[in-house]
């Protein structure tokens, strides 16, 4: 399994969710866990994923959230997991 | 499994509060270039470099987009050149053609420098070591990305005097030879105390000759989010804010670490340390001096500095040796003027003198950095200086350094801009009382005793 969170940031809207996951059940990319805090009005939402069977590489779906994140209006980021886990587990 | 508020946290600290890794540094070896002919040297330098190092900026900048987390800079140290043309630089111009060499290579492989046109005189000087040190005005001049430091001392040897009186001439030298740029010279050359062979930052960086053949050392940075989690908890004891910065600093280093490795892996170069120094940057929010005031201080300077920067310096040692079981280099509190807004505001208020940064020197790591002073600034002042720092790291056993700027032209009162991460000064006082007479003495001073410690 290769693991990446995902993070999109924002204004809350309509269909955010729904657009992500249409964009990564196309790219075959899993998700494994979501979950979502709003923030002094600011939606954040948090997504693990399964990048293994992806069918493009870890650079293009990065291009492609991060492009997909402008439409909506949004912050989107891709990131391995690996960061995190370094960071918060000893 | 990873929540939510950590993921924020981290990618807080990325977006807001400038966390990055400074530099992927690859220390390479070149003492098998050392050939008999300064050409086949220079052929041999250039091939090895740009064969090794040729994916170093695509890898940083790849693990910087894969994890989400800048890598600034991408740099090369090499072996301390004195030592690699030894057998084949019979004139400082032949140590210059290597200089060009390294630059050329530099430029070609794209990363910003290359730490290593150095010598290490902590007794004295080899011939060879001399002409480096004399070619360094023109080898700095005639070159962009070249980065030279020469190591005058050490707590076993003492300090070579006969070769502080040079680098008070050859600073000088270096202002001169690059007066038409603000003396910019004088910024990539550093005069060392206990130079560390594992250092990744800039301008002190050299790959030791008890280095491997290649390595990778790697630079993280985040004076900004030291700062900021200090702010949340303003007013609280001693154990509080040293437990904060500790665990802060672990944070920090554990992503140099993540980086590290990866970079090794994908470049096939061992992982050599890390270095986690709070490294600021010009940036607005990017400052050590900021996490001083938040500590407690009205300015940097005010009394109290001293204090306050070696609580400072040991929590980030503290929290770093816990997230990383190789951590080398300088590692700590960077302390330079230019390069650090809130420094910059501490000596234009008139709180920060050179005297107090010498004294900061003694608990943080290095030294006198980036440091501007008035153009006619003698040669031997600046021994003085670089003699005064050398001794504090001799007898503390630490490293030290000096880079200072005698910008020529310019006097206190005036500004000087380096640009980018060099950033501006203004020019600082320097005490006008002679120490010609002492820095005129031949020989060199001896390495101090190592008991009856008071």
């Amino acid at each position: 399994m290769k693991k990446a969170i995902i993070t999109v940031v924002g204004k809350d809207a309509v269909g955010i969710l729904a657009k992500t996951c249409t964009y990564l059940a196309s790219e075959k990319v899993n998700i494994l866990d979501i979950s979502q805090t709003v923030v002094q009005d600011y939606f954040n939402m948090m997504m693990i994923v399964d990048y293994s069977k992806a069918a493009t590489a870890f650079d293009m779906l990065s291009a492609d959230l991060t492009r997909l994140g402008v439409e909506m209006g949004m912050k989107i980021r891709v990131q391995k997991s690996e960061i995190f886990e370094k960071m918060h587990r000893i | 499994m990873i929540n939510i508020s950590e993921v924020l946290e981290t990618n807080k600290m990325i977006l807001e509060e400038n966390l990055d890794v400074r530099t992927i540094t690859m220390g390479v070896s070149l003492l098998d270039c050392a050939k008999t002919t300064v050409a086949e040297t220079c052929r041999c330098i250039y091939e090895k470099l740009t064969s090794l190092a040729k994916d170093l900026v695509m890898t940083g900048d790849e693990i910087g987009r894969e994890f989400g987390v800048p890598v600034i800079n991408k740099r090369i140290s090499v072996t301390p050149i004195a030592i690699v043309g030894a057998s084949c630089c019979r004139r400082s111009a032949d140590f210059v053609r290597i200089a060009k060499t390294l630059d050329k290579a530099a430029k070609k492989l794209g990363v910003n420098f290359i730490g290593g046109y150095s010598a290490i005189v902590s007794k004295g000087m080899t011939k060879a070591d001399e002409l480096l040190i004399r070619s360094i005005p023109d080898a700095l001049a005639s070159t962009e990305r070249i980065c030279s430091s020469v190591n005058v001392g050490s707590t076993k040897t003492g300090i070579d005097m006969d070769a502080v009186r040079l680098m008070g001439e050859i600073v000088k030298a270096t202002a001169e030879k690059t007066a038409d740029r603000d003396s910019l010279g004088c910024a990539k050359l550093v005069v060392l105390c206990n130079a560390p062979d594992d250092n990744p930052f800039m301008a002190g960086a050299f790959h030791g000759v008890s280095e491997a053949d290649a390595v990778i050392n790697v630079g993280v940075s985040g004076p900004g989010v030291v700062n900021h989690v200090l702010k949340a908890i303003r007013g609280a004891d001693f154990e509080t804010l040293c437990e904060t910065i500790k665990r802060t600093a672990f944070k920090i280093t554990r992503v140099g670490q993540l980086v590290a490795q990866e970079a090794a892996k994908r470049l096939g170069v061992p992982f050599g340390i890390i270095d986690l120094s709070l490294a600021p940057t010009p940036a607005v929010g990017d400052s050590v001096a900021d996490i001083l005031r938040e500590i407690g201080l009205e300015h940097p300077g005010a009394p109290g500095t001293t204090a306050a920067l070696a609580l400072l310096n040991d929590q980030v040692k503290k929290g770093g040796v816990m997230a990383s079981s190789y951590v080398g280099g300088l590692s700590g509190a960077f302390i330079p003027v230019s390069e650090d807004q809130g420094m910059i505001d501490a000596v234009n208020v008139g709180a920060l003198a050179i005297e107090k940064l010498e004294a900061m020197t003694c608990v943080c790591s290095v030294g006198l950095d980036m440091i501007a002073i008035p153009g006619d600034t003698t040669a031997s002042t600046i021994s003085g200086i670089i003699a005064d720092e050398a001794a504090i790291g001799m007898v503390n056993q630490k490293t030290t350094a000096v880079r200072v700027i005698p910008v020529v032209g310019k006097t206190v009162g005036d500004t000087v801009e380096f640009g980018g991460l060099l950033g501006h000064a203004p020019v600082m006082p320097v005490n006008r009382f002679s120490c010609e007479a002492f820095v005129s003495r031949r020989g060199r001073i001896p390495a101090p005793i190592h008991s009856f410690k008071n």
